[in-house]
């Protein structure tokens, strides 16, 4: 076994690798914030009354959740522009993550919002609030504040599937570890990029589970 | 689920709809059958409430008395024959001479002279006291905020709990709980005031609190009143009359205290012992 | 165009490697599941530990870098290659091994302590306890969550086509820049997989109601995707007696 490790190496991929970590949380934080709405446009969507909607998002949910991302990239990247404006390669990524896990969070804020005791919902009823306030104001802060501790993995998920975009060309992370180390005939990046994953995964494991403690406690 | 209401032509006055009928009935059910699945639960029920009268509901569990609560605040919808309040129907609409489901809104309307207290509270937990109670006037009544929070300072004065105002419902004993529930309700001004088993789901040392607010707003406001109870002390104190039921029917009724002391159905007798 | 000769001459094969790829990584997994799960609830503290650091580490980790850092940097420092269909493999199947880890062991603590200790009566060993009364209790809780994790398996699958296996996401690509017919390639891609993902769950449907009834149960009917979805109130209903359909009954 011969570990050479060449820290020259590592000093010339760091001024890369902060651009490329900015890149991936950029892409986390974007690409949560669509998930998490989307999921719940899917999720409302998915009680509709009317068979119409339900049946469509239901197909859509499906059929993103069971195939890969990585592919579903490939489509909104090759795919997309021959119907419409092309996005950047970064754009894509966040699309594309943020489309496939909202059809994740769209079962969380399903399950969050049937863990609501019909009891609220009755007394929404015998106070005539109208639908939209019983939704805004009493049930989905409740299923919300259950919820997040789901979110939060599916948070986590996504960070260890974003180096995908980078086969799609955005620089995160590992989109530079790949593009130095091909121009360098160097590995240390890849070893660097994936040690930096667990130092970013654990303490955000750790403070989901204490949310999570948290919240059983209080609720 | 639903059908139009039996019309059989026969004996009960549905033909003067649209007008104030007679102007002391508050709630009126004709023939009103409900089923769950394969049991029915209320058979042909007629009976009303005047206006500002308190009437208690008994009988055994699974009897009924909570269905017609439960009917009343639309919570669930009769299979066959009308409900009546203040003179409109609450599940059907009028329209061209003929009695058709009713649409949302005119449900709705209705619905808001009928305030409800639950046996579990449901409270939001989300929201604190002092906002449980000025939720609904501000954005069903359409109060504005100040007018509303007055009102339900008001209120939560009434029912005893001026220093819990800031706290969540969580925070509270059930009994505080279920005052807040009542101060909730009231806050609509509803002119039938449902109570739903409202002491059962209490520590038996929190009873008597709740039921010296109820006795309060019994006898200080000429609010109308439909309970059920298994608390036959208070039922004995507040009530104008007392209907026993059974099987989805009612048995018997009357005043207080001829229920009490001297009930003529064995049913009746039965039952009183068991609870008395 | 895409012609049939594309197909035959490139997906047929592609969709070879990823059951393959499948297939290898699976069984990769559920070894590591079932000997990190076990090791978990072992009674020395050490071994909890380091088969819960392994968790951490494994379920920390992207796959696809994993992938990389097997083809390119350990070479370097063992020495010799490892070919890439078995490096994604082992990173497919150390991974996802970590998620069913917690699977079996969630499954395990949940077989009633009363089990246990009857196994500790009649004398069984720690293992034999394990293989005879534990595990197979266990066994039917595990089945769904084992469905879930092998879909996302298999969607993990497309990640071997970065370091050059030429699985079903490979072939895609390589049709497209042979074709530029960007479109019905990847829509056949999206479906084939689609396709796998429906045949797995039926399969692994049929696996559960196996499990269940080796322990006396049944099982419900399900949608396409085995997943229950309650009646709950629905969002504007026209008919408020929809509503809280799902606690009238009980409360009468």
């Amino acid at each position: 076994m011969n570990l050479d490790w060449n820290w020259d190496v590592v000093g010339d991929f760091m001024p890369v690798f902060w651009e490329g970590v900015a890149i991936t949380l950029r892409a986390l934080f974007l690409g949560s914030l669509t998930a998490f709405a989307l999921g719940l446009v899917w999720a409302l969507a998915l009680r509709s009354p009317y068979a119409w909607v339900r049946w469509p998002v239901t197909a859509f949910t499906e059929f993103v959740r069971n195939t890969p991302l990585l592919v579903q990239l490939f489509f909104l990247y090759y795919v997309l522009p021959e119907w419409g404006p092309s996005m950047s390669a970064l754009t894509t990524g966040i699309v594309g993550l943020g489309l496939h896990y909202s059809t994740y969070t769209a079962e969380v804020y399903r399950a969050g919002i049937d863990g609501v005791p019909v009891g609220q919902w009755e007394a929404a009823t015998a106070l005539s609030l109208p639908r939209g306030r019983t939704w805004l104001a009493v049930i989905l802060p409740q299923a919300i504040r259950r919820v997040l501790p789901a979110l939060g993995n599916y948070v986590i998920a996504m960070l260890k599937d974003s180096p995908m975009i980078a086969v799609i060309g955005a620089l995160d992370m590992f989109g530079e570890a790949r593009n130095f180390s091909n121009e360098t005939f160097t590995t240390e990046a890849y070893t660097i990029v994936g040690l930096a994953f667990l130092v970013i995964a654990y303490p955000a494991s750790l403070l989901i589970r204490f949310l999570e403690r948290r919240l059983v406690l209080t609720s | 689920m639903q059908t139009p209401p039996t019309n059989d032509g026969g004996t009960n006055d549905s033909g003067t709809n649209g007008t104030r009928a007679n102007g002391s009935e508050l709630v009126r059910f004709d023939k009103v059958t409900k089923r769950f699945g394969g049991t029915t639960v209320l058979d042909r029920l007629d009976f009303s409430v005047s206006t500002g009268k308190h009437v208690t509901l008994i009988g055994p569990s699974g009897s009924g008395k909570t269905t017609i609560l439960r009917l009343l605040m639309t919570l669930v919808r009769p299979d066959e024959g009308t409900i009546r309040v203040d003179g409109d129907y609450l599940t059907h609409e009028e329209r061209g001479g003929q009695l058709v489901k009713a649409g949302d809104r005119h449900v709705r309307e209705v619905r808001k002279k009928i305030g409800m207290v639950f046996q579990h509270f449901n409270l939001f937990p989300n929201m604190k006291v002092l906002r449980n109670v000025t939720e609904a006037p501000v954005h069903v009544l359409g109060l504005d905020k100040d007018e509303a929070e007055q009102r339900g300072r008001e209120l939560i004065e009434l029912v005893g709990l001026t220093e819990q105002l800031d706290k969540y419902p969580s925070q509270l004993s059930g009994g505080q709980q279920q005052r807040v529930a009542i101060a909730r309700a009231l806050a609509m001004r509803p002119q039938v005031l449902l109570l739903d088993e409202v002491t059962s789901a209490l520590d038996p040392e929190l009873v008597a609190g709740v039921l010296d607010v109820l006795r309060d707003i019994a006898t200080t406001t000429d609010i109308t009143m439909l309970v059920v109870t298994h608390e036959m002390n208070f039922a004995r104190d507040i009530s104008d009359a007392v209907l026993m039921f059974d099987q989805g029917r009612i048995v018997e009724s009357g005043s207080p205290d001829k229920m009490f002391s001297d009930p003529e159905h064995d049913r009746t007798r039965e039952f009183l012992s068991t609870v008395l | 165009m895409m012609t049939e000769g594309m197909f035959t001459n490139y997906f047929l094969p592609g969709i070879w490697i990823t059951i393959q790829v499948t297939v290898f990584s699976a069984a990769l997994g559920v070894v590591v599941a079932f000997l990190i799960g076990t090791l978990r609830t072992s009674r020395l503290w050490i071994v909890r530990f380091l088969a819960g650091c392994y968790f951490e580490i494994f379920r920390g980790m992207s796959a696809l870098i994993l992938m990389f850092w097997l083809v390119f940097a350990l070479p370097l420092m063992l020495g010799w290659q490892l070919v890439p269909m078995w490096a994604g493999v082992l990173a497919l199947g150390l991974t996802y091994g970590a998620y069913g880890a917690e699977v079996v062991r969630g499954a395990l603590a949940a077989v009633p302590v009363a089990q246990r200790e009857a196994g500790v009566a009649l004398g069984f060993t720690r293992v034999q306890r394990l293989r005879r009364i534990e595990i197979p209790q266990a066994w039917p809780e595990m089945v769904p969550p084992f469905n879930n994790l092998l879909i996302e398996l298999l969607k993990g699958t497309a990640l071997v086509s970065t370091i050059t296996v030429a699985d079903m996401a490979f072939a895609g690509n390589l049709v497209r820049l042979g074709s530029n017919e960007s479109a019905p390639v990847y829509t056949l891609l999206l479906v084939l997989y689609f396709a796998m993902a429906f045949v797995l769950t039926r399969g692994m449907r049929v696996l559960e109601r196996h499990a269940k009834a080796s322990v006396g149960q049944t099982i419900e009917r399900r949608g396409l995707f085995a997943r229950r979805r309650p009646p709950a109130p629905t969002l504007g209903a026209p008919d408020a007696e929809a509503l809280p359909a799902g606690g009238t009954v009980g409360t009468r």
